[in-house]
């Protein structure tokens, strides 16, 4: 089966230092990876290439439709937050209620607390049917209950025939393989 | 997509202050005859001049909410992840921004030439005028827009590049404005062609250019 992710020694320089170097990894369908380290180590620099927003100093990266979650929300903050949702196309109801977010359907972005809002950035990723998943720092704002959605949602993606690539600094919950960076 | 990114311009536009470049607009235009006196003829011969410059300084108003929250909010990577390029970004931003902009300023004009006794006969041409130039300054707010995004004293700076940017519009529109038109609107809806055919270029560099 082809991988979802791919990356070819790939090698990432920011603000004059190397973040990582010859980084080499194939993800396939129901494969999950953990990219651990650090603060500064590059794991979000990481998440950012294999999103296509950064380009790698060396090395070649190929990835299947992706959906990323990372801290920025992106859902207009004036609108209901199914609306919000919305303009992103996919399964919108599917992905407020994976998350325990459809009592709050009809409630404006900006109204949303630190975790409804993480909650929403992984409700779009839910929603938009993407094969790879790219979370970055998914635990960061969520509670327990929130903790164990995700936890359940990684497994049902990974048994979909999904991939999944987070970034986290502690360990999340279930079986990852992982890629230690160091700074 | 495109559309829906349109669509979204229009309503983030009217969901915020979008009279308020029009209101500026008219302000400025409001204002001239306290500074310069009431004189009927020299007001009209100036009017088509001063609702340009008027113009120019409305366009200034809203640049900062035109880029800078979609590119803080992740919103532009969320687009650049699903395969709009940011050349398209930048000209639904532009349509969208024009929109809200433009027929406002429009309307604002007609009824600032009426306060600065422009002649009946002249106003058709400032407007056909002003509405080639209101399309220019929708690609050029966008284009600035995208290349302060994230600077500190982005507003400041926008002003400094924006206004440079629009001199020949102003020279060849506040001319097709006036007598002897019609070679003035050729070369402003050059210039004007010019500015929205390389703005969503110039734009969609900008935008690439300042993902960390």
């Amino acid at each position: 089966m082809s991988p979802l992710l791919c990356f070819r020694r790939v090698t990432c320089w920011r603000g004059g230092r190397v973040l990582f170097s010859d980084v080499d990894f194939e993800l396939g369908p129901g494969e999950a990876l953990q990219v651990a380290g650090p603060n500064g180590a590059g794991k979000s620099s990481l998440i950012r290439i294999a999103a296509g927003l950064l380009r790698p100093e060396s090395g070649s990266v190929e990835t299947a439709s992706l959906a990323l979650a990372d801290d920025n929300l992106a859902l207009d903050p004036e609108l209901p937050l199914r609306r919000a949702l919305a303009f992103w196309g996919g399964s919108t109801e599917g992905g407020l209620h994976a998350l325990g977010l459809a009592v709050l359907r009809d409630v404006p972005v900006r109204l949303l607390s630190s975790g409804q809002r993480k909650r929403a950035t992984l409700a779009r990723v839910v929603a938009s049917d993407a094969p790879l998943w790219l979370l970055d720092e998914p635990l960061n704002g969520l509670d327990s209950d929130g903790a164990a959605l995700l936890a359940s949602l990684v497994v049902e993606h990974r048994k979909a025939g999904g991939a999944i690539l987070a970034a986290s600094h502690v360990d999340l919950p279930g079986s990852w393989r992982r890629l230690e960076l160091t700074p | 997509m495109i559309g829906q990114l349109i669509a979204r311009e229009v309503r983030r536009g009217f969901s915020g202050p979008a009279w308020l470049p029009a209101a500026f607009f008219l302000l400025v235009a409001t204002l001239v005859p306290f500074a310069i006196g009431p004189d009927p003829k020299l007001l009209a011969r100036i009017g088509g001049g001063v609702l340009w410059v008027a113009a120019l300084t409305a366009a200034l108003l809203p640049i900062e909410r035109l880029v800078e929250p979609d590119r803080a909010d992740g919103i532009l990577d969320q687009l650049s992840i699903r395969g709009v390029a940011d050349e398209s970004i930048a000209a639904a931003k532009i349509a969208g921004h024009w929109l809200t902009f433009g027929p406002l300023l429009l309307i604002s004009a007609i009824i600032a030439a009426l306060l600065l006794d422009v002649a009946p006969d002249q106003l058709p041409k400032l407007l056909i005028a002003l509405f080639v130039g209101s399309l220019a300054l929708a690609a050029l707010a966008v284009a600035v827009a995208s290349l302060t995004a994230g600077l500190p004293r982005a507003g400041a700076l926008a002003g400094l590049l924006l206004l440079p940017l629009a001199i020949p519009l102003l020279i060849f529109g506040a001319a097709a404005s006036g007598d002897n038109a019609s070679g003035a609107l050729l070369l402003e809806i050059a210039i004007a062609l010019f500015v929205l055919a390389g703005s969503p270029f110039v734009a969609g560099a900008a935008i690439r250019a300042s993902r960390t």
